[in-house]
């Protein structure tokens, strides 16, 4: 891989000289990836910061166009932008931001057929997601092929986020056992949202993904995060593995296709 | 009696199962998961599973916007 190039050395000068990251862990993030499910509120600072670090590939991943009401949160996009795929969108903003990282656009809403194969490659994966559906479709997907993952989620003035590493902590199942029935708790298109609150969660994501791409400090695992904006507070949840968790139990009922069978 | 709950002290009515406790704090129990003392309360316990004086309770919300 070639050394970092005096320009580069210059965008990333206050990591240089960041103990813990330096030129070793610049490095590091170049040679990593990271997939963001969700191009939206969550996925705008976590593309921003891990790109402006200069993570090496960064995949984003959404099926849905830019709309007006997208834009009290989601940054990555612009009102020129209005009608074109978010993926898309997303690509163009980080190109501009960060020509270093190789921004990978991908059409696509996460299935069961698909989620396993959209994960592979990829050494991180950040729940930018806006429903519950494909929030515990990236939970199972994650522990079923052992990725990391970032969970987070936002409504009205707050939101949380944890970390599973499979194996090593509890997941999302382990907390929530199954979706909401639909209906039961609204989603931002219905209760609003705060626009920054995403953005503080989200910077968090891409706080714990840097954090795990260079083997820093103490990572959100067994721990949920739940960030109040009206209150001002961040309350810390400890959390515990559930044994007979469907997703990451000893005996797991959840089996989502393998990449390599034909969808 | 006294719990905690989401990290502060609180008096709660004696005898309250998850159900009776979400019922008192105007939750919709649907929208939750209930840890109690570190475990999560399954959904089906809710109605037999009684709070106890001391407890650290700990009441989540479901998140799911993104």
């Amino acid at each position: 891989m070639p050394q970092l190039g005096e320009r580069q050395q210059d965008r990333y000068i206050r990591h240089l000289v960041l103990p813990g990251v330096g030129k070793d862990g610049l490095e590091r993030l170049r040679s990593s990836s990271v997939l963001i499910v969700g191009a939206g509120g969550l996925g705008s600072p976590c593309a921003f910061y891990l790109a402006a670090v200069g993570v090496g590939r960064i995949g984003l991943l959404d099926s849905d166009r830019v709309d007006l009401s997208n834009l009290n949160r989601q940054i990555l996009h612009d009102t020129c932008r209005l009608g074109i795929p978010k993926a898309l969108s997303g690509m163009e903003t980080l190109n501009r931001f960060n020509p270093d990282v190789r921004v990978i656009s991908i059409i696509e809403r996460i299935r069961p057929e698909n989620a396993i194969k959209l994960l592979t490659g990829f050494d991180i994966v950040l729940d930018c997601t806006d429903n519950f559906a494909a929030k515990f479709l990236l939970n199972d997907a994650c522990v079923q092929c052992r990725k990391p993952l970032v969970h987070a989620g936002v409504s009205e003035y707050g939101g949380q986020v944890m970390t599973v590493l499979p194996g090593q902590g509890p997941c999302y199942r382990c907390v929530f056992s199954e979706p909401p029935p639909d209906g039961a708790v609204p989603l931002p298109a219905e209760a609003g949202i705060l626009g920054a609150v995403p953005g503080v969660i989200g910077t968090l994501q891409a706080t714990e993904a840097i954090k795990f791409l260079l083997g820093l400090g103490d990572l959100l695992v067994g721990r949920l995060l739940v960030y109040d904006a009206l209150k001002m507070t961040f309350r810390e949840v400890p959390i515990s593995r559930d044994p007979d968790c469907a997703a990451c139990g000893g005996n797991p009922n959840i089996r989502l296709p393998s990449a390599s069978t034909p969808e | 009696m006294r719990v905690i709950l989401n990290g502060k002290e609180r008096d709660i009515p004696n005898g309250l199962t998850v159900d009776g406790l979400l019922n008192h704090l105007d939750v919709r129990p649907q929208r939750v998961a209930v840890e109690i003392n570190r475990v999560i309360v399954k959904r089906d316990r809710f109605a037999e599973t009684y709070v106890q004086p001391g407890d650290t309770i700990e009441i989540l919300q479901f998140v799911g916007g993104g």
